[in-house]
């Protein structure tokens, strides 16, 4: 792959530019156009990957420079993967994930439907949709914090104005059935706009022919949405949630800001719980190992997921 | 070469000699302390104007917020950072820092300038400067002397309606709280009621999951109730102990008093939100430590006499603790101006920089300041202060307190807040993880 790169960088470069440097062949000089670019890779991705394996094998602890470091063989991955309170973080993952992605795609593809059609206004109404995503998530958690005290905040009052229940007999991010739930509508809040941006660009890329033929053979809107709209939209609506569930997978700030992972560990995220492990018990082998089986989880789910999007988008 | 070259060249050199002169003046004659960014701080910015215009050392301070206070400062000592000659770090850190190498051992410099450990309070000693606990090895000076305690609404408490109403339900004055039941009395009279036209809380009580918080507020009651560390006379065997009869009641007791009498949604409230709590006026009993004292009684709306306090009350058995907090002052390691670092901790072991620190709203841990006759009632907070630091326990300093605590903070969040199991489980669960821990680090 890198030999093949080379060669075309070495047969783009023109002649007359390799002549001047003396001495130094169109092979040379493109390996050292390359150089920089794959030592940077090297130093920031490759190797951390590399040390981060051989450390997730060890009981190293970054706080304790004194201590000899041991090799352990798999006990960290074995004690990781039959920990009980890991896997409620994993399940609390998965149901932040799950939920988050099935509410933003279906507003998502709703929202960018309704504005695909031609009425007035519909930009200022697109750039109003899209500002949340604009802003940190950590001033949105912080934000949203406000917003569901039980005192003083908004959200409370509309649902206590809706349903007629007082304010401040629930709390949001206080109570252990609500807390999961309040954090999945801050993250849908602030990224359904995403998911409506990319779906808003697959409507506008299906010709308007297709929907003129369809017209001609007298099928109907429902027909028309089903057998053109839809296939057509699934390969941008698979791409969301693809960058949606990587996102959604590493969530860290914004639940931070909101729950901190409480109350108890109902809202700790996988994400939560590794930095607890590497930066607050400082276990740093065992955290590298916890690291390892993340990145192994997210990158073999990616793989399999980008395959079936490429069948997808070959059909 | 060329003759004006070589001039060229020796102009630049000795211009480089002397910025490079310079520059390692400007680091000898500058120190960095870290601390926390709170009220104390500050004062010990003003504070520290008489070192630097004593010493012509500057002063440049790195001050982090409570809550990533612990993340930012151990990374720094941790990866050997050159940020900090100083430091302020909490008490549980003496343990890890002493063992790693992070701070330098004081006692040849105490030695050397005269300074005694036997000056300062004595649970200050043990909970901020030694390592072992109990030993006489020092590595830091007792800084700021910190205790969790109380204030409460006196000029609610005065009034005659309250007073009488109060009276006629539980058959006693409503005043200053000795006992932890009577505490939950007075917070469950005050829940939800009405005064002012608005509606008001019992307590605001410590229930923050990130950190500490949690751990710092159900202590003191645990201690109150009869919770032990260890056994006392064999290190680190926890069971029955920890998970005792008594330290159920005691955590049994702070679920209570959080499903009682909190105001809404104080499900994850640490210092600073127990404060706000207590200074907006919406509750009549307020959980925090003594550095808070100085800013209520400050406060336009619950200074002066409208604020009272009171040290932890007692528990079933009639005796009462209360969690230490405060700091011990280390030079660190890695520093490469501890000369100077020194230096600082000597002018402020003096006993007249010490009354300046308590003036000015530190609170001194020098025995000659708090035990001067006039300490007691040269504000109203002064002794209670006194009564508290005579009845502290400190959480483990242990080299592993971070991994300890952070079992203690979801064993307690799981039950207090969410509701999760019981009293019991929670502390058989600590006792297991605590074991875990220890066993580990080969203590068994």
């Amino acid at each position: 792959m890198l030999k093949s790169t080379v060669d075309r960088v070495a047969g783009a470069t023109p002649h007359a530019i390799a002549k001047r440097v003396r001495g130094l062949s169109d092979r040379s000089l493109a390996w050292l156009f390359v150089a920089p670019s794959i030592v940077l890779l090297l130093a920031v991705n490759i190797f951390p990957l590399i040390w981060t394996v051989r450390l997730s094998f060890t009981n190293f602890r970054v706080n304790r420079p004194n201590a000899e470091v041991e090799f352990v063989g798999l006990k960290n991955y074995l004690s990781i993967l039959s920990d009980k309170d890991i896997w409620l973080t994993m399940q609390a993952t998965a149901h932040f994930l799950i939920w988050t992605i099935v509410l933003q795609v279906l507003i998502g593809f709703s929202l960018a439907y309704l504005i695909n059609k031609k009425f007035r206004g519909n930009d200022l109404w697109t750039t109003i949709i899209v500002l949340p995503m604009m802003l940190s998530p950590a001033v949105v958690g912080n934000f949203w914090t406000f917003l569901y005290q039980p005192q003083i905040g908004l959200f409370n009052y509309a649902v206590g104005f809706l349903t007629g229940a007082d304010p401040s007999s629930f709390s949001m991010i206080g109570d252990v059935s609500l807390a999961p739930w309040a954090i999945i509508i801050v993250d849908t809040w602030m990224w359904t706009p995403f998911v409506m941006l990319i779906c808003l660009a697959g409507l506008r890329s299906i010709p308007s022919s297709i929907y003129e033929a369809a017209e001609c053979d007298r099928a109907s809107k429902w027909r028309q949405f089903w057998t053109i709209t839809i296939p057509l939209v699934l390969p941008f609506l698979m791409l969301a949630v693809l960058f949606r569930g990587i996102e959604n997978f590493k969530m860290f700030d914004l639940v931070v800001q909101l729950t901190g992972g409480g109350p108890g560990s109902i809202t700790e995220l996988t994400s939560i719980n590794l930095k607890r492990e590497a930066f607050e018990k400082w276990r740093t082998g065992y955290a590298s190992a916890y690291a390892v089986i993340l990145f192994v989880t997210v990158f073999g789910l990616a793989s399999i997921y980008v395959k079936a999007l490429n069948k997808v988008k070959q059909r | 070469m060329e003759l004006r070259h070589f001039k060229s060249l020796a102009a630049f050199g000795a211009l480089l000699a002397a910025s490079v002169a310079s520059t390692g003046h400007a680091k000898a004659t500058e120190l960095t302390l870290c601390w926390a960014a709170w009220d104390p701080a500050n004062a010990l910015v003003e504070l520290s104007k008489d070192f630097e215009a004593k010493s012509g050392i500057k002063m440049k301070y790195e001050f982090v917020p409570w809550p990533n206070f612990a993340d930012r400062m151990l990374n720094e000592l941790n990866s050997g950072g050159k940020l900090c000659d100083l430091m302020i770090g909490d008490s549980q850190w003496i343990g890890g820092a002493a063992e790693n190498g992070q701070y330098v051992k004081l006692n040849d410099f105490f030695d050397k300038e005269g300074i005694k450990m036997s000056d300062f309070i004595p649970a200050t000693v043990v909970g901020y400067a030694e390592w072992p606990k109990n030993s006489p090895n020092y590595w830091a000076l007792p800084a700021f002397g910190d205790v969790v305690g109380w204030s409460y609404r006196k000029d609610w408490f005065a009034r005659p309606e309250l007073q009488a109403e109060f009276k006629s339900k539980y058959g006693r004055d409503l005043a200053v709280p000795k006992t932890f039941a009577e505490l939950k009395d007075i917070a469950e009279f005050f829940q939800k009621r009405e005064i002012d036209g608005k509606t008001v809380y019992g307590a605001a009580i410590y229930t923050e999951r990130g950190s500490e918080g949690i751990t710092m507020g159900a202590m003191d009651v645990l201690y109150s109730f009869g919770f032990e560390y260890q056994n006392p006379d064999k290190p680190y065997e926890l069971e029955g102990y920890v998970n005792s009869a008594k330290a159920v009641k005691g955590l049994e007791f702070y679920k209570a008093l959080y499903d009682c009498c909190t105001p809404p949604g104080h499900s994850d409230a640490y210092m600073s939100e127990d404060i706000d709590a207590y200074k907006s006026g919406q509750v009549a009993l307020h959980m925090n430590f003594a550095f808070t004292w100085p800013g209520i009684n400050a406060d336009a709306n619950v200074g002066g006499d409208k604020s009272g306090y009171f040290p932890n009350p007692a528990g079933p058995d009639g005796v009462a603790f209360a969690q230490l907090g405060g700091q011990g002052i280390s030079v660190v390691s890695s520093s490469e101006k501890q000369s100077d670092a020194l230096s600082y901790i000597k002018w402020f072991a003096q006993p007249e920089i010490q009354q300046k620190w308590w003036q000015m709203g530190g609170y001194s841990a020098l025995r000659k300041v708090v035990e001067d006759p006039g300490f007691a009632t040269s504000q109203p907070y002064a002794q209670t202060f006194l009564d508290s630091m005579a009845i502290v326990k400190d959480f483990w300093a242990e080299p592993s307190y971070a991994s300890l605590l952070q079992a203690t903070q979801k064993r307690f969040h799981d039950y207090v807040v969410a509701g999760q199991g019981s009293a019991q489980d929670a502390l058989d669960g600590l006792v297991k993880d605590w074991t875990q821990i220890f066993d580990d680090e080969g203590k068994y």
